[in-house]
């Protein structure tokens, strides 16, 4: 007998607007020790679906069906029993680390209840069991650790504290919510590893809830898709990888950029109702699914440089705690130098902390640097005042990440894209206005009948599209992008990329583009430059970074992407990388990641490396 | 946390330097006050002015002196009752004015926690509407028209509690005050807990604990309550401020020889020294009572804790 | 993020542009389903109309004394629609009356506040740094005064003006006046929409003009709606205690005071004063919420 079969689960909820039917006649089976994947974008219902087995729906919502778990139904079962089945047979964890522990009570405390009230253990009993599950999730200091409140750990290791704690009483089955979303792709790894540890150990069945198609392809034997609520294809990992059946999985499968893939090919773009969008896809594979790019645009690497900065530093005094604490430094960009050609995209990547966003935010101007300079088309602009600026910024904007907060809710759309205009060119008539507006908003795909529409009347990715025709109606040169698609579904980030490599190549626009997903960079950048905290790393250009990094970052962050494909996600060497990001506050000394690497000798200590050419790479590293 | 503590504690002096300097400039340019050059004074008042303000030295060493005298717990003789200092004064109204304030306090939180509680527990339904109602009510009516309306419903109208006075001390006479002091406050308390409960029940880690097993008790009395209550404990500080000025009033209403009832008799009668030493003795209680509130606060979160 | 507007298809010619529904019109909506809060503002339009308008209904003047009708009770003949008080005088107008005083005092004190709350809090807020470090250490200092003594010696010291009034009270509220619109302002300062506004180039006055004071609206219309019940019972608490407004004008305030004295034997003294002032601080609070929870969803 199957460990959980799910027979036409439905899960409705009741709204001031209507009733929102967010799973529809979902339906699989999961055996003993086997690992579910459950893909799906935002609004697929993957996580409403799993809320629903352990009764953890919002009020007004309400499932019907069935759900047999070991034999007992539990769909409808009254909820002092479901509460005999969750953490005990059932556990589960979520996907904010930081908010899913109680600030309030120590781990201990928190850990010790769930013993103590499932198997009736006394609270000293308890305690040791907690300390050994902890070091079994590998919490260094663990006996020590136990008595800290979650505060004092960071967002891996309060992860772990998550996952031991929802493995206490030995669950059958973990549901996995977005385990690793919150997590740098370092600590991702960690994670995923110790899921796999977990897995090996405790014999656990996993049902694991993510967009990541490579985090699903490293760790499940078997996968489900799913989209606006309805099953769209379940089968064993290999064949939804390889041979996808139903043309949403193809679509999916063709939207998401892959790093091991150095030729570009167009993303295929997926519109809301699961359709494909303008590429015609016969093709049966993701290996394959790609239709022929126009030649990509190449930077004039002839033309003098469009953007330099050198050895830019920005340092922030943080203010004291107290009245007697001595005021600290928040060294975010902490030496950087970068050159950027006209029609180039720069990516620039690193996880949190490395200062990527600051170094956008200095370069515009928003901050001023303490030391080093920003030279644009020649001119040094740095730290000069607000008035000084204004004519430089014609030709340097900037698109950031989170779309809707990027746009004022109280304009229109129309006022928005026309403000540019206005502020540079207050004598340009209103019909010219008005007419280059529209033309901008059809330019980003957006008809121009929306000029009077309100931003909260879109989704995210129009939203993100209003974004960058407000960026270039004044036809930049440069576009800073801060992090553009990192807070959009898979489908939705393709059609941006898209967008924004067809109006590079249109514009002849220069592009920084910041993020953390490593596979997008690859995509979009000519170059990319990979930073830790506050320095950079590695500059190389995109093929040559991949193949053959030279810094031990960049190799241990390129090994712990994920990659969508399930044959190489099972050979990878799985050895994350060890350790937590430093504070930037308190960087070590020397070379900041030595703390980290696994070839740091006693010279990284004391000398910090200084960034060289090494072949055709530029490389801060004594090692390489 | 020491630290925390330390800081804050040298933080409040600046806050009751600047009280204490108010008091004393406003009472030197009140118009017709005993300062005013021009008012002519009974001799006998006027010596005793000039003993104890040492009227000829320059302002700031009277002020320094008047700084002096305050820590000593000397606020200067009365205006109106001839035989009496302010401090007397003091000392005999402020324990009446503690029980009732404190009682009221005490009330307001006990009711107004479990009602906020209970209407957050069960959100939406009648009992959740119905604390709602009554305690919009309660923010609504001052408490100087509840009190007097309380007194013709139960004193005059069903004679079961007394009009006013504390009369042998026993509890029939202090209650109908203690119920129209804390009657804001249970509203307001309420209301706050009823927020905040729900909003922590909504929290990440609320469904962490019910996604554990855990019976719901045990979710809301040891997850959720500490948290929820957070709030509460901020607002004890502008709470008592609130009691305080209220006793003014209750006490004028009920006849009680508090604290409150004397700063009025002497605020209509133009008992300079005793306003001002009431002004500046329930001025520094605040401030004081702000600054534990603010160290209990600290206390609770560990994330002040344990920095 | 969801997305409620379609894409009107492109047809024959040129599509035509919608309207937008901008969060005005959503909050509008809301508050529209919130029965309580209609209610409520209707009432206080009602009340507007009878203080202005109704003392013109009766014959009888705020401070005229009937000495053949005394200390009697609601009487229609005599046209005493509420009764008179121990002086005689006709209680409807009076109620009416003090209602003029308690309103007024508490629109003007509360656009006292306003400016003064308003103009500090949002310098603090986008100046932020050592100045807002400044500021607002001054309003923690001053809001742990004991405030109503202050206003209360202030009475006692320099007499009843009733500009003194005004300016005391409305000098009680703007602390927190001040710390809203400085809270709001700090998070407006770090939305994006600001740093894309100034990395276009926009100058700081536009900024201000077109994207930070449209976003403080919101917030500050529930505060007004909010302060001016506390402004009213800050009047009324003063008049109770005798410091108020002098005679023969009143307030509500006063009028509880005087009916409180004589409330066994005329106990409608009491009850008219009282009901209309309760009723006024009722509906401003149910507005006030009903404005929150349409302007600020996520503040219930």
């Amino acid at each position: 007998m199957a460990l959980l079969e799910v027979d036409k689960l439905n899960v409705r909820f009741r709204t001031p607007d209507g009733e929102v039917h967010a799973v529809r006649d979902l339906g699989f089976s999961l055996e003993r020790s086997e690992t579910l994947g459950i893909v799906g974008e935002s609004g697929s219902g993957k996580s409403q679906s799993m809320m629903s087995l352990i009764g953890l729906l919002a009020s007004n919502g309400y499932a019907d069906g069935s759900a047999r778990f070991d034999g007992t139904e539990l769909i409808g079962m009254p909820v002092p029993m479901l509460r005999t089945v969750r953490g005990r047979r059932i556990g589960m964890i979520f996907q904010d680390p930081m908010t899913s522990l109680n600030p309030f009570m120590t781990v201990f405390d928190q850990m010790a209840q769930v013993l103590v009230h499932h198997e009736k253990v006394a609270r000293k009993a308890a305690r040791k069991r907690c300390i050994e599950l902890l070091e079994a999730v590998h919490i260094p200091e663990a006996a020590k650790r136990i008595d800290m409140y979650p505060h004092e750990f960071s967002g891996g290791m309060r992860q772990r504290v998550m996952i031991a704690s929802a493995m206490l009483c030995r669950p059958d089955l973990l549901i996995a919510d977005e385990p690793t979303t919150a997590l740098d792709v370092t600590v991702q790894a960690q994670i995923l590893e110790l899921m796999r540890d977990v897995r090996r150990d405790f014999g656990t069945a996993i049902i694991l809830i993510t967009h990541d198609l490579g985090v699903v392809a490293g760790l499940c034997d078997r996968v489900l898709v799913m989209h606006n609520g309805v099953e769209q294809e379940s089968g064993p990992v290999d064949r939804i990888f390889y041979q996808p059946q139903h043309p949403y999985t193809r679509k999916l499968l063709a939207a998401v950029p892959r790093l091991d893939q150095a030729e570009i090919r167009r993303l295929a773009s997926v519109d809301a109702s699961g359709a494909a969008v303008g590429e015609a896809q016969p093709a049966t594979g993701a290996a394959e699914a790609h239709a022929a790019m126009p030649a990509r645009h190449e930077p004039d690497r002839t033309a003098p440089l469009l953007l330099r900065t050198e050895g830019l530093h920005v340092h922030f005094k943080l203010a004291p705690e107290t009245l007697f604490a001595r005021s600290r430094v928040l060294k975010a960009v902490n030496g950087v130098s970068l050159e950027l050609h006209p029609g180039e995209t720069l990516g620039v990547v690193g996880e949190s902390g490395c200062g990527k966003s600051t170094l956008a935010r200095a370069v515009l101007g928003l901050v001023t640097p303490s030391d080093g300079r920003v030279v644009l088309l020649g001119e040094d602009i740095t730290g000069k005042d607000k008035k000084a600026m204004r004519v430089y910024r014609r030709d340097m904007q900037v698109i950031f990440q989170d779309p809707l907060a990027s746009l004022n809710p109280r304009m229109t759309v129309g006022d928005i894209v026309a403000e540019p205009l206005r502020t540079h060119y207050p004598r340009m008539p209103r019909p010219e206005v008005r007419s280059k507006v529209a033309a901008m908003l059809e330019r980003v795909g957006l008809g121009p009948e929306h000029v009077n529409r309100y931003p909260h009347e879109f989704s995210g990715g129009q939203c993100q599209r209003i974004g960058i025709a407000r960026a270039l109606v004044l036809e930049p040169k440069l576009v800073i992008c801060d992090e553009p698609v990192s807070a959009l579904d898979v489908s939705i980030q393709a059609q941006i990329v898209n967008l924004l490599m067809d109006l590079q190549a249109e514009m002849n626009l220069s592009l920084v583009f910041i993020a953390h997903d490593l596979a997008v960079v690859r995509h979009i950048s000519h170059r990319i430059m990979v930073m830790y905290l506050g320095r950079v790393a590695e500059v190389a250009d995109r093929i040559a970074l991949y193949e053959n990094p030279a810094h031990p970052y960049t190799r241990a962050l390129i090994r712990a992407v994920p990659i969508p494909d399930p044959e190489k996600e099972r050979n990878k060497p799985h050895a994350p990388l060890e350790g937590e990001l430093p504070s930037p506050v308190d960087p070590p000394s020397g070379c900041a990641f030595r703390t980290r690497c696994p070839i740091a000798v006693e010279r990284c200590a004391r000398e910090t490396p200084e960034l060289r050419r090494v072949g055709d790479h530029l490389v801060a590293c004594h090692e390489a | 946390m020491l630290r925390y503590s330390l800081s804050r504690f040298l933080g409040a002096i600046p806050t009751l330097f600047i009280l204490i300097a108010i008091a004393f400039f406003m009472i030197r340019a009140a118009p017709g006050g005993p300062f005013d050059a021009e008012k002519a004074l009974p001799p006998e008042i006027e010596a005793n002015l000039r003993a104890a303000y040492h009227l000829d030295e320059p302002l700031y060493q009277q002020f320094g002196r008047y700084v002096l005298n305050l820590a000593r717990g000397d606020f200067g003789p009365s205006f109106q009752y001839k035989d009496y200092t302010v401090t007397e004064l003091i000392a005999a109204g402020f324990p009446v004015s503690l029980k009732l304030g404190g009682s009221a306090m005490l009330l307001a939180l006990l009711v107004g926690v479990s009602a906020g509680t209970v209407a957050a527990l069960r959100q939406n339904s009648r009992t959740d509407h119905a604390v709602m109602a009554v305690s919009m009510t309660g923010i609504s009516i001052p408490n100087f028209v509840m009190a007097p309306l309380l007194i013709l419903f139960f004193a005059v109208y069903l004679g079961w509690l007394p009009a006013g006075g504390i009369g042998d001390g026993s509890l029939r006479y202090i209650i109908l005050p203690v119920i129209s002091l804390a009657l804001p406050q249970v509203a307001y308390i309420a209301r706050l807990t009823r927020g905040s409960m729900i909003e922590v029940l909504r929290s990440n880690f609320v469904r962490t604990a019910r996604a554990q097993g855990l019976p719901e008790r045990t979710v809301i009395l040891r997850h959720a309550l500490k948290p929820a209550l957070l709030p509460v404990v901020s607002y004890l500080g502008p709470a008592t401020a609130a009691v305080i000025t209220g006793s003014v009033v209750i006490e004028q209403i009920f006849g009680v020889p508090g604290l409150g009832r004397y700063f009025v008799q002497g605020a209509l009668n133009r008992d300079y020294t005793l306003v001002m030493g009431v002004v500046v003795f329930y001025g520094t209680l605040i401030i004081l009572f702000n600054l534990f509130v603010d160290l209990v606060y600290a206390w609770l979160d560990p994330k002040v804790k344990y920095s | 993020m969801i997305g409620r507007s379609q894409t009107v298809p492109p047809a024959d010619g040129a599509p035509q542009p919608v309207k937008g529904r901008s969060l005005w019109v959503d909050a509008w909506n809301v508050l529209r389903r919130n029965r309580a809060a209609v209610v409520a503002g209707a009432l206080i339009l009602v009340m507007a109309l009878m203080v202005i308008v109704g003392p013109w209904l009766s014959p009888w003047d705020y401070d005229q004394t009937d000495w053949d009708n005394v200390s009697i009770g609601p009487d229609l003949d005599s046209r005493h629609f509420f009764g008179t008080d121990a002086l005689g005088r006709d209680l409807f107008v009076r109620t009416l009356h003090g209602g003029r005083i308690s309103l007024l005092i508490g629109v003007v004190a509360t656009l006292v506040s306003l400016l003064i709350g308003i103009s500090w809090g949002a310098t603090a807020g986008y100046l932020g740094g050592r100045v807002d470090h400044v500021m607002m250490r001054i309003v923690d200092i001053l809001y742990a005064m004991p405030f109503m003594f202050f206003v209360i010696l202030l009475m006692v010291f320099f007499g009843r003006n009733i500009i003194l009034i005004f300016v005391a009270i409305g000098a009680i509220n703007w602390l927190d006046m001040s710390r809203i619109v400085r809270g709001q302002t700090l998070s407006l300062k770090h939305k994006e929409f600001i740093e894309a506004a100034e990395a276009q180039g926009v100058a700081t006055f536009n900024i201000i003009r077109r994207h930070i004071v449209p976003n403080l609206l919101g917030v500050v219309v529930v505060y007004v709606t909010l302060t001016i019940p506390q402004v009213i019972l800050v009047e009324s608490f003063l008049s109770f205690l005798g410091l108020g407004v002098q005679e023969p004008m009143t307030s509500w305030g006063a009028l509880v005071n005087e009916g409180a004295q004589e409330m066994g034997t005329a106990p409608w003294m009491l009850v008219f004063p009282a009901f209309f002032l309760a009723l006024t601080l009722f509906c401003f609070n149910f507005v006030g919420d009903g404005l929150r929870d349409a302007l600020d969803p996520k503040d219930r």
